[in-house]
């Protein structure tokens, strides 16, 4: 199809004598959010820092609009358009909510030369940061400082950081973990709003969110693709049930 | 509460100015000694502000930060004619790029490392450097090299300043301060310097954010080093000789004390530390031959009781009167 953007063939890494993520083939396209399932230690983590550019693959390839892109570093992903939100929250704490954004966006506007202008002053760059405040749910927290946030509101930050990148490409880490549920929901409204214009990988545990949100669903078992395919026939799955529902069920 | 930071700014506004009325009038005051005191005390605060800009804004710990000083004092050295004086327009700029340049080349290995280890490899690089002006005949051996003219400040057949005169010397150092002061302050602010700020806070974040870090650090290593160059340089005009000890890894480290001393990451702080770190430097020098001793200690009890230096001090002071700041 056309409209894929990142895709993966043969994605392999291996940890010593674990093979975190082993032969992962998977298509993201734009429009669509795909969502990755898996009980602990199945390798979404790896899989979303293999294509962050955090980690190097030991084996396999990553094509981002066709271009290949496995051995390039995290910092020019990002630039190309792979933005990447975090488990652990990984935001700047000294430093307000507004300017963690401003900085997120300033990266697509950086200006190193221009050393007698204000930061701060960059309309564009301002505006890109308070719209990711705003879809984030943070409009009213901008001037506090990120580490007096509470926990949920830093877990706002963080997608609102990755936001404030205006990337293509989504990969979003368990952004509800932690988060209340009217947090959640709203999150939940804005990974719908996102969708239709971005390609996203959501890996998340809380499976009401994601057989809500998802149009594809990937079950990982031990750094492998079980199934892969839409809500409904992951929902009927036998061997889904066997390895991962079936625990959520006790 | 809006208010609240205005009424700070305008605190230190009136502070600031004060101190800057203070070291403009100074020469009018003291004695000829404490002139060339004050003199040499303000070229350690460009040093001091100079590795502040690596230590405190960049979080690049730099113990090798005295080989672009040395750098930009030899700079002076080797190109001072032995028969008449050179010029300051021509030397000056030519010491700050011999300097930056030097710093580029040793960044370009350092900045890839991190933490113990750039503490470690800056150290090594600035060991090397002072070897080369040691033990070469290029830099003259241990003794260095002493100059027979002060430089001129001529610009064509006009010389605005006599550099022999130690209060014009004073107050050519005195507007050199205050221009790096201004130079960082606005630097900082900048897009620039507000990533660099970033890659102190959040190092891998700044990387997933798609920022090139590694140009970033090795931009900042160098524009520390070429400030370094010009406090060296400085230092060579006023005490007209040089020697490898400048780059001596003693130099590295009471550098960093003077910003340990004044509160790292502040650019008040890089300048008070330097005449906090001089003043007590010859208090404790003219009670006893141990006075290291009695420095070390000192270091070692503000370091204990006052870990943010002394530009935490009137923070710290507010706090205990007024209770804690409201909500910003």
């Amino acid at each position: 199809m056309s409209d894929v953007v990142l895709a993966t063939l043969g994605l392999s890494r291996r940890f010593g004598g674990l093979m975190a993520v082993s032969g992962v083939a998977i298509e993201l396209h734009r429009g669509r959010l795909h969502a990755v399932l898996g009980p602990n230690g199945a390798g979404k983590t790896t899989l979303i820092n293999l294509l962050s550019g955090d980690l190097a693959a030991t084996a396999g390839n990553i094509r981002y609009r066709g271009e290949d892109i496995t051995r390039c570093s995290a910092d020019r992903r990002s630039r190309i358009g792979i933005g990447r939100s975090y488990q652990k929250t990984n935001i700047f704490p000294a430093f307000t909510a507004f300017e963690n954004c401003r900085l997120a966006a300033q990266s697509r506007a950086p200006r190193p030369f221009a050393v007698f202008t204000d930061a701060a002053r960059h309309r564009p760059v301002r505006e890109a940061a308070e719209r990711a405040l705003d879809a984030a749910g943070l409009a009213a927290r901008g001037g506090s400082v990120a580490s007096a946030l509470s926990h949920g509101e830093q877990r706002q930050l963080e997608i609102a950081m990755v936001l404030a990148t205006a990337p293509e490409v989504l990969l979003l880490d368990e952004p509800l973990a932690g988060m209340g549920a009217e947090e959640a929901q709203r999150m939940v409204g804005l990974l719908r709003t996102l969708a239709p214009k971005h390609a996203i990988l959501l890996v998340e545990h809380d499976m009401d969110a994601v057989f809500a949100v998802a149009d594809v669903i990937t079950v990982m078992v031990n750094g492998q693709v079980l199934e892969s395919g839409a809500p409904a026939q992951i929902r009927a799955s036998p061997a889904v049930r066997r390895a991962y529902l079936g625990e959520a069920d006790e | 509460m809006i208010h609240a930071p205005e009424r700070q700014d305008r605190r230190k506004a009136i502070a600031l100015a004060a101190a800057l009325l203070l070291l403009a009038l100074f020469p009018f005051a003291g004695a000829a000694f404490y002139t060339e005191l004050v003199t040499k005390v303000m070229i350690l605060a460009i040093f001091a502000l100079s590795l502040d800009v690596l230590v405190g804004y960049t979080g690049l710990v730099s113990f090798g930060h005295a080989a672009y000083y040395g750098v930009g004092a030899y700079a002076l050295g080797l190109l001072a004619p032995p028969y008449e004086a050179a010029n300051l327009w021509l030397t000056l700029p030519v010491a700050v790029g011999a300097a930056a340049l030097a710093a580029l080349f040793v960044g370009a290995f350092v900045v890839r490392v991190k933490g113990i280890y750039f503490i470690m490899v800056t150290l090594a690089f600035a060991q090397m450097f002072y070897f080369v002006f040691h033990d070469t005949r290029f830099g003259r051996g241990s003794d260095g090299i002493s100059m027979n003219f002060k430089p001129v400040a001529a610009i064509g057949g006009f010389t605005p300043f006599d550099l022999a005169n130690a209060v014009h010397v004073y107050y050519f150092v005195f507007a050199a301060l205050v221009l790096v002061f201004v130079f960082l302050r606005v630097l900082l602010r900048s897009p620039f310097g507000r990533a660099l700020q970033g890659i102190r806070s959040n190092e891998h974040r700044m990387r997933s954010l798609g920022y090139p870090v590694y140009w970033y650090k090795l931009a900042s290593f160098t524009v520390a080093g070429a400030l370094a160059g010009l406090a060296g340089y400085l230092s060579a005009l006023q005490f007209g000789f040089v020697n490898p000890e400048l780059l001596s890894w003693h130099q590295s480290g009471n550098v960093l004390l003077m910003l340990i001393l004044g509160g790292v990451g502040s650019l008040y702080g890089a300048v008070a530390g330097a005449f906090a770190f001089v003043a007590l430097q010859e208090l404790f020098s003219s009670l006893t031959t141990h006075w290291q001793l009695l420095l070390g200690g000192t270091i070692i009890l503000l370091v204990i009781f006052l870990p943010g230096g002394l530009a935490s001090i009137a923070g710290r002071f507010k706090r205990t009167l007024v209770g804690e700041p409201d909500d910003e």
